[in-house]
């Protein structure tokens, strides 16, 4: 079939669903079940999927302009150098059981997140600075919370606490976002409706949202989803893979949209941990910065951008993706891809080509394995380029995909690897603070050197004090500052090298309207209830 | 039949020829990128197109057959032997060296194939280059595949016990390891070669399995498994049919080994 013809199917057929749905109902995939609904349990991607659709917050993060912006609280102050915030709370909103929204119900969430019971990441952010958080009444429509410490960025985690009713049974019984909880059937879909107590209006003064309900479906198999997607049965799919981008691209441009670089990176680190199972000569190598950077340097980012992302990626420069705006050092460039820069630092570290093959000032032959999770394509297919690419310098790479837990137990507990190719995937818009674990050097997840009794290095203890410093700065300026050095040193030392940010490629159906993809999450859902379904009776009548 | 057999064998003749002369056929080593001719169609110069790296198709097939048809007899002649051996032991001598031999084999034949090939994937060591990799992958699909085999050898061997032959010699003074060796031994070769012909093709898939989870042979070493590995997305095969070449290759042997093997049991 020509791509004329199959386009023409395309359209059809989605002109033909949407015109025999019941309603404007939004459809997508969630790839597992929702582990919770209680909103301050949820973690993993399908519960934060539900809690962002039916949760409402004080404040909102914008995707789009990257700006806070006020939602149930009318407005906040920041008081005592970050110990303390004021909400002034939106009058006559209402839960969706018709229940009214009050200070106390705010009180009810923070004395929830208190209980040392409540294993929550979302707890877990307020309770960083350690002590106790309060929350007090302080006026009819006033409540004020009080931290123990400073927190820097404190309104940023507002964004992920929803507020949930202190007289309902469960927290998802009534709810403040734009839709509810109606039916849920385990491995099959979630369906959200409407809820229609939600307090936001549009421009022109009608109730939001436009959309009717939300069905989640359960869906683990990517092709299936994109088939349901050719066949009008979905409107969005997330997270498209780069192949089947440019397969949709061909049949129906319109559909497919990118959002640009994610605030997800691609990455391999040595280990440098001293009680590693391995010689010390290569333990020697590996805390080498010399070593590490001719290692980044010979690696051919461009190559496996085009190769194995097919172009959808960014050469990455450093935890921060471009795509946060907030924080990434804009003056930072990503390692070009330079052989001769590679032996040049391999040669000034006592390195020499023997033949075809690298040696050390010893005479060790310099090999060494990457440890990867199995099933990933793409990261074996980055093994594979890095193995022909350090193999042009001399280096021999064993590249081992092995399995996921015996992944983590290697690179937590055992240390049994010599290096490690993984990728994040980031959700949180305050980097330093989400990262505080893989930056400080006592932290769990100091990838190349985990829970160090004091800093090993002086470029380590440096990372440590900027980490502090804008951990309890309140001066936005200042705690970027410290953040940006933290990048140029992670830049300058290589002590993870990092490779690309992949795009976030996305299809959205041509009947959803106001779609605005973005790059940070929820990439497609974030205006939610803006949203509406050409060929479905218009938006809703108020 | 007659017909079937000789098609069957010619094409696993054809197959082991052409891998085995894989250094001399292919046109390119199996691991040579060529980054500028990525995923290209079938051309004169890639006769199967290329990978996502550029790697020659072709040369990677000669090469993973190789690997693949080399590898899993061996691994089935060891199975094999162990099937021999213990159940021989368990067959023969009966009592506890019955019972601990049976214990052994419910053990294995209990065990979740792939789990245990799995965890013991996870436990070798890191810095294994390709061929020792290789082998460790088939070793281990030996080392887990003896059972059902030492469970039939040992039926057999029970049976044998009491035949008159075995019964004279015994009376005639013979050892136990003289019975063994020139009595029973020679009659269990029908059982023992359905028993190698059986694990062939099992480990062939078996590697597949473990390939197109990643867990098979290591990169940059092709094998069928890790080329399979490509099937998974459907759409792809359906625009470039020739990834389906490893596929069809293992459906070939596969089958050509039951023609052959069914052949021989007819005419033997």
């Amino acid at each position: 079939m020509g791509i004329g013809l199959r386009t023409g199917v395309l359209v059809l057929s989605a002109l033909a669903c949407a015109s025999a749905q019941s309603g404007s109902e939004l459809r997508f995939c969630l790839r597992a079940d929702p582990k919770t609904f209680d909103p301050l349990l949820a973690e993993e991607e399908p519960s934060d999927a539900v809690r962002f659709l039916t949760g409402g917050v004080l404040i909102r993060f914008n995707r789009q302009s990257q700006q806070l912006e006020p939602e149930l609280a009318q407005s906040w102050t920041v008081r005592d150098h970050g110990k303390r915030i004021d909400f002034l709370l939106r009058r006559n909103v209402r839960f969706s059981d018709g229940t009214p929204f009050g200070p106390a119900d705010v009180v009810a969430v923070v004395r929830r997140i208190m209980d040392p019971n409540l294993h929550s990441g979302i707890a877990d952010s307020f309770r960083s600075t350690g002590g106790d958080i309060r929350a007090e009444l302080s006026g009819p429509n006033e409540v004020s919370m009080f931290f123990s410490a400073p927190v820097a960025g404190l309104e940023l985690l507002f964004d992920q606490l929803a507020i949930s009713s202190s007289r309902a049974r469960m927290p998802q019984n009534a709810v403040l976002g734009p839709f509810m909880l109606t039916e849920y059937k385990a491995g099959q879909y979630v369906l959200l409706r409407r809820n229609p107590y939600y307090w936001k209006t549009d421009s022109s003064g009608k109730n939001l949202p436009y959309l009717d309900s939300v069905r989640l479906d359960i869906q683990a198999n990517r092709e299936t989803e994109l088939l349901r997607f050719r066949r009008g049965e979905l409107q969005l799919v997330d997270k498209l893979e780069p192949e089947a981008y440019q397969r949709l691209h061909k049949e129906a441009p319109s559909t497919v949209r990118n959002a640009g670089p994610s605030l997800d990176a691609e990455f391999f680190w040595f280990n440098q941990a001293p009680d590693a199972p391995f010689p010390a000569y290569k333990r020697g190598w590996m805390q080498s910065k010399l070593f590490r950077r001719a290692i980044s340097a010979a690696v051919n980012r461009d190559d496996i951008i085009r190769l194995v992302y097919r172009g959808y990626a960014r050469p990455a420069a450093g935890p921060a993706s471009p795509a946060n705006s907030l924080w990434a050092n804009s003056k930072l460039t990503p390692q070009r891809y330079d052989p001769q820069l590679a032996r040049k630092l391999l040669q000034e570290d006592g390195f020499r080509l023997d033949g075809e093959g690298l040696r050390d000032r010893e005479g060790n032959a310099v090999e060494f394995s990457l440890i990867t999770n199995a099933g990933s394509t793409t990261r074996t297919q980055i093994g594979a380029m890095l193995q022909q690419d350090l193999k042009k310098i001399g280096i021999r790479l064993n590249f081992t995909p092995i399995e996921f837990q015996s992944l983590i137990e290697r690179i937590t507990r055992t240390q049994q690897y010599e290096a490690c190719l993984l990728g994040l995937s980031n959700t949180e818009i305050d980097l330093p603070n989400s990262q505080m674990n893989v930056w400080l050097s006592s932290g769990a997840l100091h990838a190349w050197n985990p829970k160090e009794p004091k800093p090993a290095t002086s470029w380590e203890a440096e990372i440590d004090r900027l980490m502090q410093t804008q951990h309890t700065e309140m001066d936005r300026k200042a705690r970027k500052a410290a953040f940006d050095r933290v990048q140029e040193l992670i830049a300058e030392q290589a002590p993870i090298v990092y490779l690309v940010h992949p795009d976030v490629l996305v299809a959205v159906s041509p009947a959803v309207r106001n779609a605005a993809p973005s790059a940070l999450p929820p990439h497609l859902f974030w205006n939610i209830e803006s949203l509406w379904l050409a060929g479905t009776g218009q938006r809703r009548k108020n | 039949m007659k017909a079937i057999r000789i098609v069957a064998v010619s094409i696993l003749s054809s197959g082991a020829v052409l891998s085995m002369g894989a250094g001399l056929l292919a046109p390119y080593n199996y691991a040579a990128q060529f980054r500028e001719h990525a995923n290209e169609p079938p051309s004169r110069k890639f006769l199967l197109g290329t990978d996502p790296l550029g790697r020659d198709r072709f040369s990677r097939l000669l090469y993973g057959s190789r690997v693949s048809l080399f590898c899993a007899p061996v691994a089935a002649l060891i199975a094999t032997a162990l099937s021999a051996g213990i159940g021989l032991v368990a067959g023969y001598f009966g009592g506890w060296a019955n019972e601990f031999a049976s214990g052994l084999t419910d053990l294995f034949l209990s065990l979740p194939w792939l789990f245990v090939l799995l965890t013991l994937r996870a436990l070798l060591p890191l810095n294994l280059s390709p061929w020792p990799s290789i082998a460790a992958t088939f070793l281990l699909l030996a080392a887990v595949g003896w059972a059902s085999g030492a469970r039939i050898v040992s039926a057999s061997v029970t049976s044998m016990r009491t035949a008159a032959a075995v019964l004279q010699a015994r009376a005639y003074g013979c050892s136990n390891g003289r019975v063994l060796r020139i009595h029973i031994l020679p009659n269990l070769k029908p059982v023992l070669s359905a028993q190698f012909w059986i694990l062939v093709p099992v480990f062939l898939l078996t590697e597949a399995n473990l390939g197109a989870l990643g867990l098979g042979v290591a990169e940059p070493m092709p094998s069928w498994g890790n080329m399979l590995a490509e099937l998974q997305n459907y759409q792809r095969v359906a625009e470039s049919p020739w990834i389906l070449a490893p596929a069809l290759f293992l459906f070939l042997v596969v089958a050509s080994l039951h023609f052959a093997v069914s052949g021989s049991t007819t005419w033997e």
